[in-house]
């Protein structure tokens, strides 16, 4: 195995463009070294991407923010805009792993893994986040959602790497929040989680909506028709329960160890419903 | 296979060292630096046995590679006493019996001193988050919380 260090986007994308499909990028590694040790992943070439300029910063843009792909998920939950603007988003990163691989874990990482479960996917998803990718022909943006194509699978070309991820800008009266269920307080992976960001209109009812579930598909599945049962109501019961009855009506699970079918569908109803009523308290909704 | 060369700090010592591409951290202050205060646990970053701390960020030294070490500051256990006087931390885990194997205790170690220096006023729920990633099987947990915030009232009225 060869480690290279480079210091520009361009020589990262040549080194992983060069090496097909045996070369791995190093960022936070809290996946990658886990992948290497037990034999999962054996990487020709490992390519770490933290002195390259801009990985490990978070910048304003466009009154959003751009977050490189090398920031950890302590570093994110200590700048105080990202927590005031995406307190959803930071949240769910923030439920990665334990402290010490939150000293390390990134977005990026996290989304680039492929795991239906990730925490921060359906925050990401419903932020309507935009991650921009690097490659041998220069860079191009795609939408987080379209990111992930499957189980460990992603849409990333070979050679391809992420850069960083937009947070685009909200309005006044916007929020979102991310909740996942698992059995126990901390340090595990989510059974089903749910991921929504709202915004109110003058009236203070919901003028806008996304809503994405995780853990219960292949991916992670944004689910229009749940954020069209909340738009233009000030979340009443029946909205709710109109929003929990389009979730499960999306949610496509596995049964496995950490939960079974009928328990993850309805679960993913329960916590959309709960998320955004967060969500709302946050963004000033009265009900 | 090539080697590396690396030049890092290590509590505050200028360190130099040669490592293989795929070492970890954990691997080279253990075997080419000999500070044997970091454990092998479990070596995929769910025990916290090999708690360091990395440019200030607590973090398992065994999902880090020693090339990343390259200009770095590290921080282990064995930097954690003054010469021969004992940290608060390591004394009250003594006078609270926060111990009985030993293993967990340096990454418990380091991982409570960053968050007293975080945190200086830390309740249990805190402190017990925290340390989440820390596993210890031998006192379940209550005495190590007890000398975490015992070490907290002491570092507060030094």
């Amino acid at each position: 195995m060869r480690y290279e260090r480079p210091e520009t986007v361009a020589e990262a994308a040549r080194l992983l463009a060069g090496a097909g499909g045996a070369a791995r990028v190093l960022a936070g590694g809290t996946d990658l070294l886990v992948q290497m040790k037990s034999g999962l992943s054996e990487p020709q070439i490992v390519v770490d991407i933290k002195r390259i300029p801009g990985m490990r910063s978070i910048t304003e843009e466009a009154g959003g923010l751009r977050v490189g792909a090398a920031v950890s998920g302590a570093e994110l939950g200590a700048h105080a805009g990202a927590v005031a603007r995406w307190p959803g988003v930071v949240e769910a990163v923030e439920l990665i792993g334990s402290t010490q691989v939150q000293g390390r874990a990134t977005m990026a990482g996290n989304l680039c893994n492929g795991s239906p479960a990730a925490d921060s996917v359906p925050a990401l998803v419903a932020a309507d986040a935009v991650a921009r990718i690097a490659g041998p022909d220069g860079e191009r943006d795609c939408p987080v959602a379209e990111i992930p194509t499957g189980p460990g699978r992603t849409a990333l070309a070979s050679g391809e790497f992420i850069t960083s991820i937009f947070l685009p800008a909200r309005p006044g009266r916007a929020s979102d929040a991310y909740l996942r269920f698992i059995p126990r307080t901390e340090m595990d992976i989510a059974v089903a989680s749910a991921g929504v960001a709202l915004a109110l209109g003058e009236d203070g009812r919901v003028a806008s909506a996304r809503v994405a579930l995780g853990a219960v598909a292949p991916t992670v599945r944004l689910v229009p028709e749940a954020a069209d049962a909340i738009e233009g109501t000030a979340l009443e019961p029946e909205a709710l329960e109109s929003l929990a009855r389009a979730c499960e009506a999306a949610c496509d699970p596995i049964d496995d160890k950490r939960g079974t079918i009928e328990f993850r569908t309805r679960v993913a109803g329960v916590l959309a419903r709960r998320a955004a009523l967060i969500a709302f308290e946050r963004a000033g909704g009265a009900q | 296979m090539k080697s590396i060369a690396v030049s890092t700090t290590v509590n505050g010592d200028a360190v130099d060292f040669v490592c293989a591409p795929e070492e970890t951290l954990l691997d080279a202050l253990r075997n080419r630096l000999g500070l044997t205060g970091a454990k092998e646990g479990c070596g995929t970053g769910d025990c916290g046995a090999c708690s360091v701390t990395l440019d200030g960020r607590l973090v398992c030294a065994c999902l880090v590679l020693a090339a990343e070490a390259e200009g770095a500051e590290i921080g282990t256990v064995e930097g954690v006493a003054d010469h021969d006087a004992l940290h608060p931390l390591q004394q009250s885990f003594i006078d609270n019996a926060a111990l009985q194997c030993g293993v967990c205790t340096p990454g418990l170690i380091v991982a409570a001193k960053a968050l007293l220096e975080k945190n200086p006023e830390p309740t249990d729920t805190e402190i017990r988050y925290w340390l989440a990633g820390n596993l210890c099987r031998c006192t379940g947990y209550d005495k190590i919380v007890r000398a975490v915030q015992d070490a907290a009232a002491k570092m507060r009225s030094a």
